[in-house]
């Protein structure tokens, strides 16, 4: 019993180093989102295509991406080609045009081409705080439930586009 | 001529320093009452910033924190309790935005953990004693 005691500083150092190991590599930077396991929460936006008010009963039935991006974000510049390539692929992408003008974003879309099934405007960045973002490109995977499953902060690419892939079922 | 640079040289620093004691990122924000105002500036400088991990929302001048602030400011003017704003950032950003988390089964032990280490350490400090005491006894 005594040893054992002797010993105990010696344990706890163990432990604490075998804690703090297991936490060297992490991301600290990346947060599970609050929205994971929860529906898309409800909104009513304008479509830049079609220029309609869409709600929750127009989003698709299939497992879909929601995209948010912005022609004032570098990074979404990065990004886009490869959602041009997700599209082809036949991944349905919801965009969401954050904080954005509506002019610029119709010019991105026929310069750059459009691989969204329709972009809704959230000019003042309401849907964008009820969804949790905190900035731009910002990609949210919705399950044929309608469940958010999976949330990914910054460019897709081909990647982190293969750990993605799975969620999206 | 000496004694006009001399005037000049202090009305640039005392210029200088009426700018730093603003550079707190802030909006000119006008509130119904003082409470109001008292209760916004304690939430945004309790709540955390998402994007930048180690500020609060006071502190931060990136775009999110902007439009949070305006957020806790439109809520807090349309009457909203401190405790429905905190449950609203909750809900869209989780745990992780409180500075101060709340009581629950996951946080017990960042609540309780340094008291508990407190007594073990007390412990281990009275029994050393102790045993110190008895040596000292039995060598007498």
């Amino acid at each position: 019993m005594k040893k054992l005691v002797r010993f105990l500083p010696f344990i706890i150092f163990i432990s604490l180093g075998v804690i703090f190991y297991s936490q060297l590599g992490k991301n600290s930077q990346e947060l599970p989102s609050a929205l994971v396991g929860k529906k898309v929460p409800d909104f009513k936006l304008v479509s830049l295509v079609e220029n309609t008010l869409q709600t929750n009963s127009d989003l698709p039935k299939e497992a879909y991406l929601i995209n948010f991006w912005g022609t004032w974000c570098p990074a979404c510049h990065l990004e886009h080609p490869f959602l041009n390539q997700l599209a082809l692929q036949g991944v349905t992408i919801l965009g969401i045009d954050y904080k954005d003008d509506a002019e610029q974003a119709r010019q991105w879309l026929s310069e750059k081409g459009n691989p969204y099934i329709d972009v809704l405007m959230d000019e003042t960045g309401v849907f964008g705080l009820d969804m949790g973002v905190t900035g731009a490109p910002e990609t949210f995977i919705i399950d044929s439930n309608g469940i958010v499953v999976h949330r990914h902060q910054g460019p897709l690419n081909a990647q982190n586009w293969s750990t993605i892939k799975g969620f999206l079922k | 001529m000496s004694h006009l640079y001399k005037c000049l040289a202090f009305s640039c620093l005392f210029l200088i320093t009426l700018f730093a004691v603003n550079s707190m990122a802030e909006e000119l924000l006008t509130f119904r009452s003082e409470l109001n105002q008292t209760r916004y500036q304690s939430l945004v400088e309790e709540l955390r910033c998402p994007k930048c991990q180690n500020q609060n929302l006071a502190d931060s001048n990136s775009s999110i924190a902007i439009d949070l602030r305006k957020q806790v400011y439109l809520m807090i003017e349309s009457g909203k309790s401190d405790q429905e704003i905190v449950d609203y950032m909750v809900a869209r950003y989780g745990e992780f935005v409180l500075y101060r988390p709340s009581y629950s089964s996951a946080t017990y032990l960042l609540w309780y953990g340094p008291f508990a280490f407190l007594v073990l350490g007390l412990m281990a400090f009275i029994m050393v004693l102790v045993t110190n005491k008895k040596k000292v006894r039995t060598s007498l």
